[in-house]
């Protein structure tokens, strides 16, 4: 049973990842380690406050994260009065108060994040005609499947500006005009066929990205080594600050994961057990069939 | 051994209404085959997994808010800030894939061991109407969180009804409630969404009732004969299915807990936004063998009535099949073709995932003609004239006793 079990899980596992490349695009996004994945994962909460930290001295300035509160950073370890003094750094509108009128006050921990735009019309003309994605969801709305492929993605992203090639793989490749066409291309076609039809790179405004999906990407490379200085003393590389960002995100994305590995493990048990003891009762009762 | 009771208010209520000794004959004395392989437990899987899905459906009903610009909004609050929230939401997504999972494994069950065949015409039909509704209700479920693959898979298949002539586009104008996918399209959505399958667990009684009038079908394919052929539901069939439950929740727990997103689409996740489409837009992954059928087919409405008829052809299998033989133990080229047909349909169900491109194209095509073929062609024509039936054995109970 539990060599089944494990079989089964490794299976599961194994198709999970292969299926996740599959639906992806040309690009491959290279696998990281983090501790939220397997079976028993947590998020490390000192990556997370960095993190924070990290979106919070730069992202923030572009991208907004609607869904978060600030009461919600309990979860990465911060007491009340600590949640209350990061509240009160921001401002928020409220109102109408009795006179009719808007006003400004400080935020208190139940208020979300304020977006750094008033609307998506804004974002986009301070960024080059395109608005910055809000962050709340972004750790599982680019490449979902398992936990982690979508802080890959973020992190690949974050590390991929590197200096732009002349010509990057084109977004149409060579179109088959039916199945014979493909089959003598896939027997016969000379390594020289097979490469991927190149197109010359315009960057315009943009920068190039490895990671992005069609190379041009509209946001600036954020980070640059040193850009926060952490608290606790950890050196700010644009590795370490992508790491602790995109684990941040995470958590911002799927806050409940670890109650979720938890009563997993939990439910898990339970089943083993009642799977075991009704195959005991089902071997016992039809014994003595003939 | 029918029902008895000593219970003076048992007897009053039974003397008015039957309910005690009808739940006695259904779940204690209701003779079954003796020799069930697991398949046969995947009817009462997808019998848990339909009312897994309305007890979860309801408790999300109460938090979430069918208006554009609320409801992705009100199924995030419904994963964050409700109480166990994510569980019930996860709970309701993955079980509507394990549901369509139990019923295709049921499905295929029929196909192998004939239990299409008389008596079980009507049994087969109204399964094949269950499955017809569970698509209804998966498609418009789909649509409720209102994310980019909601909106634009709801675009795509409410378009399909603008292939048929002449009143097409009036048609698809009072599907929308207006002259986009939009608000009312998603009030409506929900509105049948709830709806639906409480007539699905209509139709369910009657598939049973038929059932419990032509009784269960077996892995040899011939009728009862007495009692030393059956056994009855209670201990035995109870204590197996509630075994087989068990496993099933395994795998299910296994998606639930580690892998909750797996079967859904990342796209998903984003707001709908009618001003954006996405790169590919796919349907859920029970969809895709249909899907690869609709698109097969050069012409719009030509894929419309393709896929439409690849489900309605199931209706008339019982007088497609003309062998009286049910299982395929004893048909040894039908047996051959079974498998054939069930690749092909996973194969369809690939290609329903990939990119409207050759050679998928093409791949597709073939796939499409090969499923015709099989019910058209190669059950009521090819197999009558080539396939000799292996001798069925005199008796259950003997056949068992033998192996
Ligand atoms: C100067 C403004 C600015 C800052 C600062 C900024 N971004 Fe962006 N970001 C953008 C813009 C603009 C886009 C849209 C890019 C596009 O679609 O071409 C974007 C897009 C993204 C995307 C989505 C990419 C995709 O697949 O669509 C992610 C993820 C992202 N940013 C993460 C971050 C993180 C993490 C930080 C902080 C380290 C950050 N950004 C800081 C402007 C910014
Ligand atoms: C909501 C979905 C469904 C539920 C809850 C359900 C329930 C059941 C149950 C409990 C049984 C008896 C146990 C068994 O033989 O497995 C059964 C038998 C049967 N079902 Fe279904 N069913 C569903 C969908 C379908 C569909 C979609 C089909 C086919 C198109 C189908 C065709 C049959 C047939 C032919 C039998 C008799 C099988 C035999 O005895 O060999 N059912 N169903």
């Amino acid at each position: 049973m539990k060599k089944i079990l494990i079989g089964f899980y490794a299976a599961a596992l194994s198709l999970t990842s292969s299926v996740a490349l599959a639906s992806g695009s040309l690009i491959e996004i290279p696998k990281q380690e983090w501790s939220f994945q397997g079976t028993f994962g947590s998020y490390d909460k000192a990556s997370l406050q960095r993190g924070f930290q990290v979106y919070k001295d730069v992202c923030s300035g572009c991208h907004s994260l609607d869904l978060v509160a600030f009461r919600n950073l309990a979860d990465l370890g911060y007491n009340e009065d600590e949640i209350k003094a990061i509240a009160a750094e921001y401002t928020v509108e409220d109102g109408p108060n009795d006179e009719g009128e808007m006003f400004e006050r400080n935020a208190i921990p139940a208020d979300r994040f304020p977006a750094p735009f008033p609307n998506e019309k804004a974002a986009a003309a301070s960024n080059g005609g395109k608005a910055p994605p809000d962050l709340s969801l972004m750790a599982k709305a680019r490449h979902g499947g398992s936990d982690g492929d979508g802080a890959d993605y973020i992190y690949a992203l974050l590390t991929g500006y590197t200096d732009a090639p002349e010509e990057v793989p084109a977004s149409t490749q060579r179109q088959f005009t039916g199945l014979f066409d493909f089959l003598s291309y896939k027997l016969f076609a000379t390594e020289e066929e097979k490469k991927p039809i190149m197109e010359p790179l315009e960057l315009g405004d943009l920068s190039y990205n490895e990671y992005f999906s069609g190379y041009k990407i509209a946001m600036a490379p954020p980070l640059s080594e040193d850009a926060v200085e952490y608290s606790d003393g950890t050196p700010a590389t644009v590795e370490q600050m992508s790491a602790d960002v995109s684990h941040f995100l995470m958590w911002a994305a799927e806050p409940k994961l670890e109650a979720r590995k938890n009563t997993g493990v939990k439910v898990m048990i339970f089943l083993i057990i009642f799977t075991l003891v009704m195959y005991a009762a089902k071997r016992k009762v039809f014994a003595k069939v003939h | 051994m029918s029902f008895k009771t000593n219970n003076k208010v048992v007897q009053w209520v039974e003397d008015r209404l039957p309910l005690i000794s009808m739940g006695h004959h259904t779940l204690y004395e209701y003779p079954m085959p003796k020799n069930l392989n697991y398949l046969w437990n995947f009817g009462s899987l997808a019998g848990f997994a339909l009312v897994t899905m309305i007890v979860t459906g309801i408790i999300l009903a109460m938090q979430y808010t069918a208006h554009v610009d609320m409801a992705f909004n009100s199924v995030e609050r419904i994963m964050r800030d409700v109480n166990n929230g994510w569980l019930i939401r996860y709970i309701h997504m993955n079980m509507a894939s394990f549901f369509f999972i139990a019923v295709y494994i049921h499905m295929m069950r029929g196909l192998y061991y004939g239990s299409y065949k008389a008596p079980r015409e009507l049994l087969w039909q109204l399964g094949v109407v269950i499955f017809l509704l569970m698509m209804a209700t998966a498609f418009m479920g789909y649509v409720l969180p209102w994310g980019q693959m909601s909106f634009w898979g709801a675009t795509v298949i409410t378009n399909l009804f603008s292939a048929i002539p002449v009143v097409g586009e009036s048609i698809v104008t009072w599907l929308w409630g207006g002259f986009s996918v939009d608000n009312p399209t998603l009030n409506r959505f929900f509105a049948l969404h709830y709806l639906l399958p409480f007539i699905i667990v209509a139709v369910v009684v009657l598939h049973i009732v038929a059932l419990h009038t032509v009784t269960s079908n077996n892995p040899l394919g011939i009728d009862m004969k007495g009692p030393q052929d059956s056994l009855t539901f209670q201990p035995y069939y109870t204590i197996k299915d509630l075994f087989g439950l068990g496993v099933f929740l395994m795998l299910f727990a296994f998606f639930l807990f580690w892998a909750p997103n797996f079967m859904g689409h990342p796209d998903n996740y984003i707001p709908a936004n009618p001003l954006s489409t996405p790169a590919h837009i796919v349907p859920e992954w029970y969809f895709l063998p249909f899907y690869a059928i609709l698109r097969a087919v050069p012409d719009k409405l030509g894929g419309v009535i393709a896929m439409f008829g690849a489900i309605a052809i199931l209706f008339v299998l019982p007088w497609l099949d003309r062998s009286k033989i049910r299982s395929c133990k004893f048909r040894p080229v039908a047996r051959i073709f079974f498998w054939i047909f069930l690749a092909n349909g996973l194969l369809l169900g690939w290609l329903g995932g990939q990119p409207a491109e050759e050679p998928y194209v093409a791949l597709s095509r073939i796939a499409t003609a090969y499923y015709f073929f099989h019910f058209l062609i190669l059950l009521p024509i090819i197999l009558p004239m080539i396939e000799r039936p292996r001798e069925l054995p005199s008796s259950i109970h003997e056949a068992v006793l033998k192996s």
